[in-house]
């Protein structure tokens, strides 16, 4: 079902919660190296597919793969596919009682077993790429909102993943700060890396999507290009939810 | 009133009609109560170091200060594991663990303690013994002589003292497994998910991440259950433990200086739970000054 050149396949996939059906069949493809970024209105089930793809949330029924392995209910391969994929979270969560390095070698070296050495020569590396590399030994609680989501980033990079995904990164940011972030996310998707991203900046959608997918009540109801997407949508809902964004 | 909460407020001059206000709200603010124990303790001790009775009563009372604290800290330290592991117990997926750390925390929580000290000391601990050596000498008789033997030739003589520790420990174990409990469930769901999503293990990221957090916020919890085991030593004394209440009783008994034996007893404890508060205030401040890196 997956081919190699393949990162992520869904197949009819569905999250039941007592009274709702959160993810009602959804399919969708996304090649080695793809943006995908999925829009939609809240409580459609966007952060539910992205919590799927690595398993924090178990799946009612269907099918995933990444990079060609089937996800199965063994511990040990969840635990490895994890380390295998970055997620960013719309708060952060950071690690308040580490400092920020701290925050970035840990599961390197508990995880991954890497040496000590090479997890914070990782770290730096990652906190260089994310533009704060001064602010290494600070604690979470000492940084800006920005500087927080970019020590995130930092951490899910340092473990070398296939594949990042972001869950509405900049939506609890000041407005202030949202454009540090969507730069590093940019400079990634200029990198190659395979990314999935749930985010309402629409700037972001046009300049480093492959792909626009849009979600509502469970299902995927459009899936275009940035440039049909925004200049001809074809569903009436894509519509609505276009003009409702685009106006406010 | 609010003025006075805040320490960076000028006094007003003295004399000015607003130094006798300020003076008056700054006497009403005062810890009174703390003074007075403080005065308590004083003169209570000047009582003892020159009234021969109470000097007495002192000398020989203090005997049993040994066996109050090293009780009260050996079964601490065992309630602490036994509680962490309750308490990691209760908040488990797993049912078995579950069902049985709440079975053991309803059970403690449902009795009172002096009986809980009687039943473990006198049911609890014969039964567990008498078990175990039931259990080697049957291992013996299907030929596992070893650890048979061994088990088998267990003394039914445990030590009161230590009677009293596990009579302690198991009953504060199910206390601090709801303080543990608590801070763990006060660490935010993104926390477990966000080491989880690095590939940690539950066990891993309970250690490293939700841990280290949980305990920073139960220690003064932790601290005031510790105060309050030192206080609840003293019913061990039932267990004819040594204890400084039980060396007090005795000395009571015999003198009939009851005033004496049981007014420095009082002081004794109310010194040792002063000091430990000052001690745990103290340790806090550094915590939260370490918080404000
Ligand atoms: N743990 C949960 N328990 C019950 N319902 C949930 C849970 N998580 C999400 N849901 C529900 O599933 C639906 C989709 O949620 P979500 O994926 O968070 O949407 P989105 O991220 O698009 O806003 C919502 O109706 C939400 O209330
Ligand atoms: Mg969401």
């Amino acid at each position: 079902m997956s081919s190699a050149d393949d990162m992520v396949v869904i197949q009819d996939l569905k999250k039941h919660f007592t009274g709702i059906e959160a993810l009602d069949g959804v399919s969708l493809t996304v090649k080695k190296g793809q943006v995908i970024v999925i829009l939609g209105p809240s409580g459609s089930g966007k952060s539910t597919l992205l919590r799927c793809v690595n398993q924090l949330e178990e799946k009612t029924s269907g099918e995933i793969w990444i990079d060609g392995e089937k996800l199965t209910h063994n511990s040990k391969q969840i635990d490895k596919i994890r380390s295998e994929i970055g997620m960013v979270f719309q708060h952060f969560n950071l690690y308040p009682h580490l400092t920020v390095l701290e925050n970035i070698t840990l599961a390197q070296k508990i995880v991954k077993k890497i040496s000590k050495e090479k997890a914070l020569e990782n770290a730096m590396a990652q906190l260089k790429r994310v533009g704060i590399p001064e602010k290494a030994n600070n604690y979470p609680a000492q940084l800006s909102g920005g500087q927080q989501q970019r020590v995130a980033i930092a951490r899910a990079l340092a473990m070398n993943p296939k594949l990042m995904l972001f869950d509405e990164p900049t939506s609890a940011l000041d407005p202030e700060m949202i454009k540090e972030v969507l730069e590093v996310m940019l400079d990634l998707a200029k990198a190659g890396i395979t990314m999935i991203v749930v985010t309402h900046e629409m700037g972001f959608a046009k300049a480093a999507a492959d792909e626009v997918v849009f979600m509502d009540k469970g299902q995927i109801v459009e899936k275009a290009s940035p440039v049909v997407f925004f200049t001809n949508p074809t569903h009436e809902r894509t519509k609505l939810f276009l003009s409702q964004i685009l106006n406010h | 009133m609010a003025q006075l909460t805040n320490a960076k407020v000028k006094p007003p001059r003295r004399n000015s009609p607003e130094y006798r206000e300020y003076l008056r709200l700054k006497l009403r603010a005062a810890p009174w109560w703390l003074y007075a124990i403080i005065a308590i303790a004083i003169l209570t001790f000047i009582t003892i170091f020159t009234n021969i009775p109470f000097q007495k009563a002192f000398l020989f009372i203090k005997a049993g200060l040994s066996v109050t604290i090293t009780t009260t800290l050996i079964a601490f330290i065992f309630a602490l594991v036994l509680g962490l592991l309750t308490g990691l117990g209760r908040i488990s997926d797993n049912t078995f663990f579950k069902n049985l750390s709440t079975l053991y925390v309803e059970l403690i929580r449902g009795i009172p303690m002096l009986v809980l000290i009687f039943f473990i000391a006198f049911v609890g601990i014969p039964g567990v013994v008498n078990g175990l050596k039931a259990f080697g000498i049957w291992l013996t008789e299907i030929g596992v002589s070893g650890i048979g033997g061994w088990l088998s030739a267990i003394k039914n003589e445990v030590p009161m003292n230590t009677r009293a520790v596990i009579a302690l420990s198991t009953t504060y174990g199910a206390f601090l497994a709801e303080i543990f409990r608590a801070g763990i469930q006060s660490i935010g769901r993104g926390q477990m998910e966000a080491a989880r999503s690095q590939g940690m293990s539950y066990w891993q990221a309970m250690r490293y991440i939700i841990l280290p957090q949980a305990i920073r916020n139960v220690l003064p919890a932790l601290g005031n259950d510790f105060i309050s085991m030192l206080k609840d030593s003293s019913l061990v004394s039932v267990l004819a433990v040594r204890d400084i209440t039980q060396i007090a009783k005795l000395y009571a008994g015999r003198t009939f200086q009851y005033q004496e034996a049981y007014i420095t007893l009082a002081v004794l404890y109310l010194t040792m739970t002063i000091l430990l508060s000052f001690l745990m205030k103290f340790i806090e401040k550094r915590i939260q000054k370490n918080e404000q890196r």
